[in-house]
């Protein structure tokens, strides 16, 4: 099941724990992947890792002309996309009534402006060929909110919002667009947590535990599958029952 | 007819599936021809490709009928 032999996947912040772990994902299920993120050295490696039918296509998504050339560069490596994972995401996290201008619009760009840009570069391609798959990768703070998070909130609302007006458009011509809200998953960030802390975070999680990087994966690579070209528009949440929603 | 009208006429019958009679010089794509307006967009790209010519947005726009598509590549197109 979920066979993406031959299909050609662009993930963003593949250097990321989240992005490695879809980019290794939808890599052993059979597609081709493109990685992108700002840290050509990681990309590298993971590209070494991946072996064959992997390529880097390193970017800077805070940077207009970058995400502009992201998706043609993807093209050229891999072939046309089939499967774009919209995950590179950015935290600045401050008190709302202490958050800077640029604190705001760096994660707006990151987060949802490059979101956008990348999906209007991918879907025209997709139309022609009458097949794709679009997947944000949001949190599940999009929907509950998050004290501190204020921009990364706000972008992460945007990219379900962005998601759903993207699945009415396209539709008809059998491309799917979808969102990922993953809660708590484990992660360097977490891994630095004190025991306290740790535990104040999993009182808020029924299952208990943190989320692994090859949950969210799973949930991406279903996504990215022929067999979920009846689901479009949709959060998918993956938190351990964090908010059930 | 223009060899251009032509071309534009075949894709506009492959693409939105009428009857060729109907695709004359002031049909509507939208109006006369039944297309949504992600099909306008398609028809765009559909002509971009024949005839190997970039169509922004701004002039995108204005092509509303088969006429004006036939203009626009007459105009513009060097194939």
């Amino acid at each position: 099941m979920f066979d993406l032999t031959g299909r050609k996947a662009l993930v963003t912040g593949a250097t990321g724990g989240l992005g490695g772990a879809i980019a290794r994902g939808l890599h052993a299920a059979g597609a081709t992947v493109a990685l992108s993120g700002t840290r050509a050295e990681s990309l590298e490696a993971l590209a070494a890792e991946l072996g064959e039918r992997a390529a880097v296509v390193p970017a800077n998504l805070a940077d207009t002309a970058s995400v502009e050339g992201l998706v043609p560069a993807a093209e050229a490596a891999i072939g046309p996309l089939d499967i774009l994972v919209n995950n590179a995401g950015i935290t600045r996290d401050n008190l709302f009534m202490r958050m800077k201008d640029e604190e705001w619009d760096s994660v707006i760009a990151v987060n949802l402006t490059a979101a956008f840009r990348l999906s209007r570069a991918a879907v025209k391609g997709m139309m022609r060929r009458r097949y794709g798959r679009i997947i944000g990768i949001g949190s599940v703070v999009g929907t509950t909110g998050n004290p501190g998070q204020g921009n990364y909130a706000a972008a992460k609302a945007g990219l379900v919002g962005l998601t759903k007006a993207l699945a009415g458009e396209v539709a008809s011509r059998g491309i799917t667009v979808n969102c990922i809200a993953p809660g708590f998953i484990a992660s360097p960030m977490t891994d630095a947590l004190n025991e306290k802390q740790r535990e104040g975070i999993l009182t808020r999680v029924p299952a208990g535990r943190l989320g692994e990087g090859a949950e969210v994966a799973a949930a991406c690579l279903y996504l990215a599958s022929a067999e979920a070209g009846y689901v479009t528009g949709h959060t998918l949440h993956v938190n351990g029952g964090m908010a059930m929603i | 007819m223009s060899d251009i009208a032509e071309r534009v006429k075949k894709i506009v019958v492959e693409h939105l599936g009428v009857e060729p009679e109907k695709v004359v010089e002031g049909a509507n794509f939208i109006d006369d021809l039944g297309a949504d307006s992600l099909d306008t967009v398609e028809l765009v790209m559909a002509f971009e490709e024949e005839f190997n010519v970039e169509i922004p947005d701004d002039a995108a726009e204005t092509i509303q009928t088969v006429g004006d598509a036939v203009k626009f590549l007459e105009k513009n197109s060097a194939a």
